[in-house]
């Protein structure tokens, strides 16, 4: 028996160590804790404010300290250097100088912050939240606040059970539906009841009164609308995520599921909310991104890089042209 | 706390007269309690990293799952068979075990290959269904049958320890690694190592003499069905499963009654669990002294109550509170105990295969009713739907009551 516990003991140690040894590994491995990339170029000269015109914000991905910090460039010189601010985000958007910056909130529950920050990236409110952090967005005037995460907390009973949970915030008003999946759904134009419903990927109109949407349900995505006042949403088209409309209101660019490959399943294409004709970008890689446009004729996203980081692209709004690499080590891309 | 107290006993009389808790079990259950903290850690993580790591869709991932309950019923019967056939319950359990802690080493080697990965998943529930008949029917052999219910007890809260420390465990890693996923399927790979090891150096096999060489079939484990006492703990069992509502569904329910915020959600099945490991071995010690049936019953019983207060009975702290104490009572008055219940009705020769018979029949009603209950939720509302599932619990217990006499 004695022989026994004592291999018992042997193997418990054996395996602690290679469990800590792992994960300390893993730990040193944080893109945060690695020398900074010398090939990023930083000015150093100036910070980052949301107000100044002609810059792309976006979230630095460059390993280093400054890894997570939000950051701009010269639109007009985006491969140049860049400022770093202080301010570490999971996700950034940024309309009319107000940023909303989604970030996870340290501790053992998967926990997130969203907040709002002022064109000097000072904070003017937060809002806590469950689950790990996925989109956000701001309407155009910057006064309505959206955000999704990722929730798996259901999962200590039951296998399988999986959810998002979507957020807006009515600043002016401190309005918060801290989880917008309550909202009566109309799919196709029938009074929608189910447990499995769940939002993702918010865009607003420009007058605030309405906004789009990503749903699931019954095995489905829809793009969906709603109108804010009256609290309610319904189904425009299947299998459209992620939408983001352009400045004028009249288009909207969605990723759609266009392959069973899960390593490449998404195309990022343009819906003509007129003649409701979508087109295929010339993007041909797979897009996991709620798209920004910089310009009536320009969108912007994120792509993962061989290093393990993500670059910034931009692709013509019509399907025509070609991809451009616009910031390497960036995500979250967002202009005013 | 239980644990230590149960192992010593409250009072030394009491101590003495049902004997100690077997030895056999307390290692079953040290088992179970790592290899638990091992699948929890995957189950609470591995939604996020099908979708965020890897770019599933949440749809995908719904079909993905349901899947493998189907082969896991499936291989419960026929592994709990084998072991039956060469009465080798500690090798054919020590197998599931072993395949399941490969299977975590898997998932870090799959690396987002869609085939392998369901390949790896499919392995690790196969390995879930292999060991759970013999696990049970070794902790059935190893007791003394007038405190089977205290053993099971012992055993399920062990097991609840595990699953409790699982989630918090994996979330922790990931705080520290961010998207750190691999470290946490390494990690759960060395807890599910631990558990293989525990198994193979502490549990003690209880090997009858072999069965004549038909004696032990999946007809004979059929057969069994024809033993009137097993059919009917059986049947009511199944219907009982039918009627009552997925765990996901109550906690679901109480966060639209009360509005609970996002950020606190995640802790309600920790409430469950948190009675059901406190009461497991207070309950399977009254199921033994007034009746594993009744006790059984009585926690359906309880589950009617969590019911009647989630549609309204009840508001604020208050449904809070005894929803989910009346839920972990639920599990702490029925899980262990309908294996208590079940065990001095199976022969010793096909202990394994019956167990996994009852677990099967239990798993798939319990599958079927979810689906239902989605259903009507979608077709009907919420209300309307969990009215309904109150109705049919409160007449299937009051069934079970007045016709179900299962006699020890």
């Amino acid at each position: 028996m004695t022989k026994k516990v004592l291999l018992a003991l042997l193997t418990t140690l054996v395996l602690a160590g290679a469990a800590i040894t792992h994960t300390v590994r893993a730990m040193a491995e944080r893109p945060d804790r690695q020398q900074a990339d010398a090939s990023v170029l930083v000015d150093r000269s100036g910070g980052v404010r949301l107000d100044e015109p002609g810059r792309l914000v976006f979230r630095n991905t460059a390993p280093g300290p400054d890894h997570g910090k939000v950051a701009s460039v010269s639109l007009a010189d985006p491969a140049g250097p860049r400022r770093i601010s202080g301010l570490s985000c999971d996700r950034f958007y940024l309309s009319a100088g107000t940023g909303l910056c989604l970030a996870t909130a340290p501790g053992p529950l998967p926990s997130a912050v969203a907040v709002f920050v002022d064109k000097e990236l000072r904070e003017v409110k937060r809002v806590e939240l469950a689950g790990i952090p996925n989109r956000a967005k701001l309407s155009p005037d910057g006064k309505m606040g959206a955000w999704t995460t990722f929730v798996t907390g259901d999962s200590y009973s039951q296998s399988g059970t999986f959810s998002t949970r979507t957020g807006i915030m009515d600043r002016d008003q401190d309005q918060l539906y801290s989880n917008i999946e309550g909202i009566p759904l109309l799919v196709a134009g029938e009074r929608h009841h189910a447990e499995d419903v769940n939002y993702w990927g918010v865009t607003f109109t420009r007058d605030n009164k309405r906004f789009y949407a990503t749903v699931a349900t019954g095995g489905r995505t829809h793009l969906v609308v709603a109108d804010y006042d009256a609290w309610e949403a319904k189904t425009v088209r299947e299998n459209a995520e992620c939408p983001s409309l352009s400045p004028d209101g009249t288009r909207l660019a969605f990723k759609k599921r266009v392959s069973t490959d899960n390593a490449r399943p998404w195309r990022e294409h343009v819906l003509d909310l007129a003649t409701m004709t979508e087109t295929p970008l010339a993007e041909t890689r797979s897009v996991d991104d709620q798209a920004v446009w910089l310009d009536p004729r320009t969108l912007a996203y994120s792509l993962p890089n061989e290093r393990g980081g993500s670059d910034v692209w931009a692709v013509p709004a019509d399907g025509s042209g070609a991809p451009r690499l616009l910031v390497a080590s960036g995500s979250s891309p967002a202009s005013d | 706390m239980y644990i230590a107290s149960a192992r010593s006993g409250p009072s030394e009389v009491d101590g003495k007269r049902q004997g100690r808790v077997a030895g056999n079990v307390l290692a079953l259950g040290a088992v179970s309690l790592v290899t638990d903290i091992s699948s929890e850690m995957v189950t609470a993580v591995l939604p996020l990293y099908l979708v965020l790591g890897l770019g599933f869709s949440p749809l995908q991932f719904g079909v993905l799952d349901g899947l493998y309950s189907g082969v896991t019923a499936l291989v419960r019967v026929f592994g709990g068979n084998l072991a039956d056939r060469g009465q080798r319950r500690k090798l054919v359990a020590g197998v599931g075990y072993g395949i399941s802690a490969a299977a975590k080493l898997g998932l870090v080697a799959a690396a987002g290959s869609a085939t392998a990965l369901g390949l790896v998943l499919a392995a690790d529930r196969t390995g879930k269904g292999l060991r759970t008949a013999p696990r049970d029917a070794l902790i059935s052999l190893s007791s003394n049958p007038d405190t089977l219910g205290r053993a099971f007890g012992v055993h399920r809260a062990m097991d609840t320890v595990g699953a409790f420390l699982g989630p918090l465990a994996a979330f922790l890693l990931l705080w520290m690694v961010a998207g750190g996923y691999d470290t946490v399927f390494f990690v759960s790979s060395c807890f599910a190592v631990l558990g293989v090891v525990l198994l193979g150096l502490f549990v003690t096999d209880q090997r009858g003499p072999m069965p004549p060489s038909k004696a032990v079939s999946l007809r004979s484990a059929f057969g069994l069905l024809r033993d009137k006492g097993f059919r009917r703990i059986c049947g009511w069992a199944v219907l009982l499963g039918l009627v009552t509502v997925g765990d996901a569904f109550v906690y679901l329910l109480l966060q639209r009654r009360l509005d609970i915020a996002p950020e606190y959600f995640a802790i309600l099945p920790l409430g469950t669990a948190g009675v059901y490991l406190l009461l497991a071995v207070p309950m399977g010690r009254l199921a033994d002294r007034f009746g594993r049936w009744r006790v059984f019953l009585a926690g359906h019983a309880s589950l009617l109550v969590a019911y009647v207060l989630l549609v309204g009975a009840a508001d604020g702290v208050l449904l809070l509170v005894t929803s989910l104490a009346a839920h972990g009572i639920f599990y702490a008055c029925t899980d262990g105990v309908l294996m208590a219940a079940a065990g001095p009705l199976l022969p010793a020769e096909l202990k394994t295969s019956g167990m996994a018979l009852l677990q099967t029949g239990q798993a798939l009603a319990k599958l079927f009713s979810s689906v239902l209950f989605g259903a009507a939720w979608t077709l009907w509302g919420m209300g309307t739907a969990v009215t309904l599932a109150l109705v049919a619990l409160a007449a299937a217990t009051l069934a079970a009551g007045l016709f179900g006499r299962i006699s020890r």
